[in-house]
């Protein structure tokens, strides 16, 4: 049932929908409307499988994370391994999808914001790999804190235009990309990289991520025979977690829990834990959980992972929260640095700081679990580009 | 009804001239001056106010009016408080007022209770950029307060089914907004702004606003020709950021206004 969501607007629930300047609508309905031909198109989903096996690297493997089980207490943890993906996150799943779309549109100039920089990467790749002009907008203190993936954008060919404005990180990107995106749509594809803003996106980038959890649901039942009883995720805009937990919302019995970044904790206020401290609004062209302040004026957020530090959360976790089928529960920074730290340590396993926020629940959990259940966390990302923020939390105080 | 935006429309027709509508940010640089500068603007020839409520994510505005925004709500602008600066303009000015916003800060407020206490202070009409007609509960259809228009946006980049159902919607005028082609020869914009204007005018007798990013007389001017109304927006909030709090600000925004008032109403030159 939860399946069908969203209706013909972009709703779920009261969440959702397009609430986007007249400048953009057109673009939009265009987008949604070459969406549902591209979906029904065994063409274009031909070349799609083609690119996500021989380009991408799909199938990623489902990993029995054998000592980090031993090491929490015996529940069996398997991890799913888009670490390993090119480009080093889920990211690309969605950018060779929408790609494709901008080829069929005929639009030969693509943009997209970047947070952590993983989306960036991903989308300068498929638009070197489409012979695309590529443009990413960037937030200063984003650049400065996965500077590794600026350089990366950077040779393969994209621009990466810092965006100052505000707090300078994810969400002054993307009003930057809308921007850019209103004054260029004729010729302009933006590809979007979580499952936020206006319809389509929250739905498109969300089919597109889909194969994670299709994937993991065939691997866990070859392997295992069973489903897992538990999903856990980390959450930003939420495209790794929606992706991951979709085909799993009518198994009544397998829990998911998505995680936040809870900053420097909760009462700090430094913190993008939206479930926790927000409230239902409007932001980028969607209704969903945002932090404002009593005026509505969106508030400055706080993550050690540039991924995760946005206001809002993408409107079907909206929907899901209220619902109660998936929980939402939150690491903070110091949390987070120290799962970055088991993961390396036990399973060789160096993950991204956004990830990392997932292997800290599992920490919590995964002890008062029993032996004889199965979680599975989405590896959501590799954390090369976090070497130098985690040194300097991690190393400089031993 | 609101009268006000009728009456000016009904005159501009009889004087066979475009309306002209000039845009601040209201708070920038704090409430007491957009008071001076509204007054100023209306004494140089301003036939309507646009008057924004400061949101922190304006994503349909270029940098200039972020950066008002964010000027506004450092000094403290607030919902309310704009509503108050509505008020002090009213008891001196019968100027038509329209409010130019996004949803957030409004849902925050309450949209309805929102709508009945901006009518209560003066204003004459609603632009909530971020909500287009299918999102709103309040659709001008079943709009519950008359004396509060909705005005809506029309873009080029709108489809002619589209443009019917918005036309059909929509109450006071509607307002052509676009930062395409702003960089375009004059004649040229000219001649495609012509080409749109008159499909939309197939759809509608309401009157249309332009606003284009217009930062000159001779833009003005050039609009002013085929346009029922000019809006000029940034180039106003650039100079008030660049003056700054000053006393002089009220008086320098008027000057600067002057000459695109004269271009677009050459007779009162």
């Amino acid at each position: 049932m939860i399946e069908t969501l969203p209706d013909a607007h972009g709703h779920f629930g009261v969440y959702g929908g397009m609430f986007v300047p007249e400048t953009l609508m057109t673009a939009l309905h265009e987008l949604a409307a070459e969406y549902e031909r591209a979906k029904g198109d065994p063409h274009f989903q031909n070349q799609l499988a083609q690119l996500l096996r021989d380009f991408a690297g799909r199938p990623t493997p489902l990993y029995f994370a054998e000592r980090l089980t031993k090491k929490l207490g015996g529940t069996k943890i398997y991890l799913k391994r888009e670490d390993l993906l090119h480009t080093g996150a889920h990211k690309i799943n969605n950018a060779l999808g929408q790609i494709l779309l901008a080829q069929r549109m005929g639009k030969h100039r693509i943009i997209a914001e970047t947070g952590a920089g993983q989306h960036g990467v991903a989308t300068a790749t498929v638009a070197a790999r489409f012979g695309c002009e590529c443009i990413i907008y960037m937030g200063a203190v984003d650049m400065e804190r996965q500077a590794l993936n600026v350089a990366r954008m950077q040779f393969l060919g994209a621009k990466v235009v810092t965006v100052s404005a505000g707090q300078a990180t994810l969400k002054e990107a993307i009003s930057e990309a809308m921007r850019d995106w209103v004054t260029n749509v004729r010729t302009t594809h933006y590809i979007l990289g979580s499952a936020l803003g206006s319809h389509p996106y929250p739905m498109m980038v969300r089919d597109f991520q889909r194969v994670i959890g299709e994937e993991t649901k065939a691997q866990i039942l070859e392997r295992e025979k069973r489903l897992p009883d538990l999903l856990v995720a980390c959450v930003g805009g939420g495209s790794n977690a929606i992706g991951l937990f979709h085909p799993f919302l009518n198994d009544a019995n397998v829990r998911m829990v998505g995680v936040e970044a809870g900053g420097e904790g909760i009462r700090s206020g430094k913190h993008a834990a939206r479930f926790q401290g927000g409230r239902l609004g409007v932001l980028q062209g969607t209704k969903t959980f945002l932090l404002a302040n009593e005026d509505g004026q969106i508030e400055l957020t706080h993550s050690v992972s540039a991924g995760l530090d946005y206001a809002a959360v993408g409107p079907e976790h909206s929907y899901l929260h209220e619902i109660g089928r998936v929980e939402y529960d939150f690491a903070t920074d110091n949390e987070a640095l120290a799962g970055f730290k088991l993961l390396s340590e036990t399973e060789g396993i160096i993950p991204a700081l956004e990830t990392a926020h997932a292997v800290a629940h599992i920490a919590k959990v995964a002890p008062k679990m029993s032996g004889d259940q199965i979680i599975v966390m989405n590896c959501s990302g590799r954390g090369d580009k976090d070497v130098a923020m985690a040194a300097r939390h991690l190393l400089s105080s031993s | 009804m609101s009268e006000r935006i009728e009456r000016l429309f009904a005159r501009c027709r009889e004087e066979k001239r475009a309306a002209f509508i000039p845009y601040i940010c209201a708070g920038d640089p704090r409430f007491a001056r957009s008071v001076e500068i509204a007054l100023a603007l209306e004494k140089a020839g301003a036939d309507l106010l646009e008057l924004g409520i400061p949101f922190s994510d304006p994503l349909a505005d270029g940098i200039v009016n972020q950066l008002a925004a964010q000027r506004a709500l450092e000094a403290g602008a607030t919902v309310s408080g704009v509503l108050k600066c509505v008020c002090e303009i009213r008891s001196t000015s019968e100027i038509p007022i329209v409010l130019y916003t996004y949803l957030n800060p409004l849902l925050r407020y309450g949209l309805d209770v929102f709508e009945r206490d901006a009518a209560d202070a003066g204003v004459d009409g609603l632009l909530i950029l971020d909500l287009p007609p299918e999102e709103d509960p309040n659709d001008s259809r079943g709009n519950k307060n008359e004396n509060l228009l909705r005005i809506r946006l029309i873009a080029p980049t709108t489809p002619a089914a589209r443009i019917a159902a918005i036309a059909a919607a929509a109450r006071g005028f509607i307002y052509y907004v676009s930062r395409e082609g702003v960089t375009g020869a004059r004649d040229s914009i000219a001649e495609s702004l012509k080409q749109k204007l008159t499909i939309i005018r197939q759809h509608t007798r309401l009157p249309i606003a332009v606003g284009f990013g217009i930062s000159n007389p001779e833009q003005a001017a050039t609009v002013a020709g085929v346009a029922d109304a000019v809006v000029v927006g940034s180039a106003i909030v650039d100079l008030i950021g660049k003056v700054g709090d000053r006393e002089d600000l009220a008086d320098r925004v008027g000057k600067f206004v002057s000459p695109i008032v004269s271009a677009i109403r050459p007779s009162r030159a």
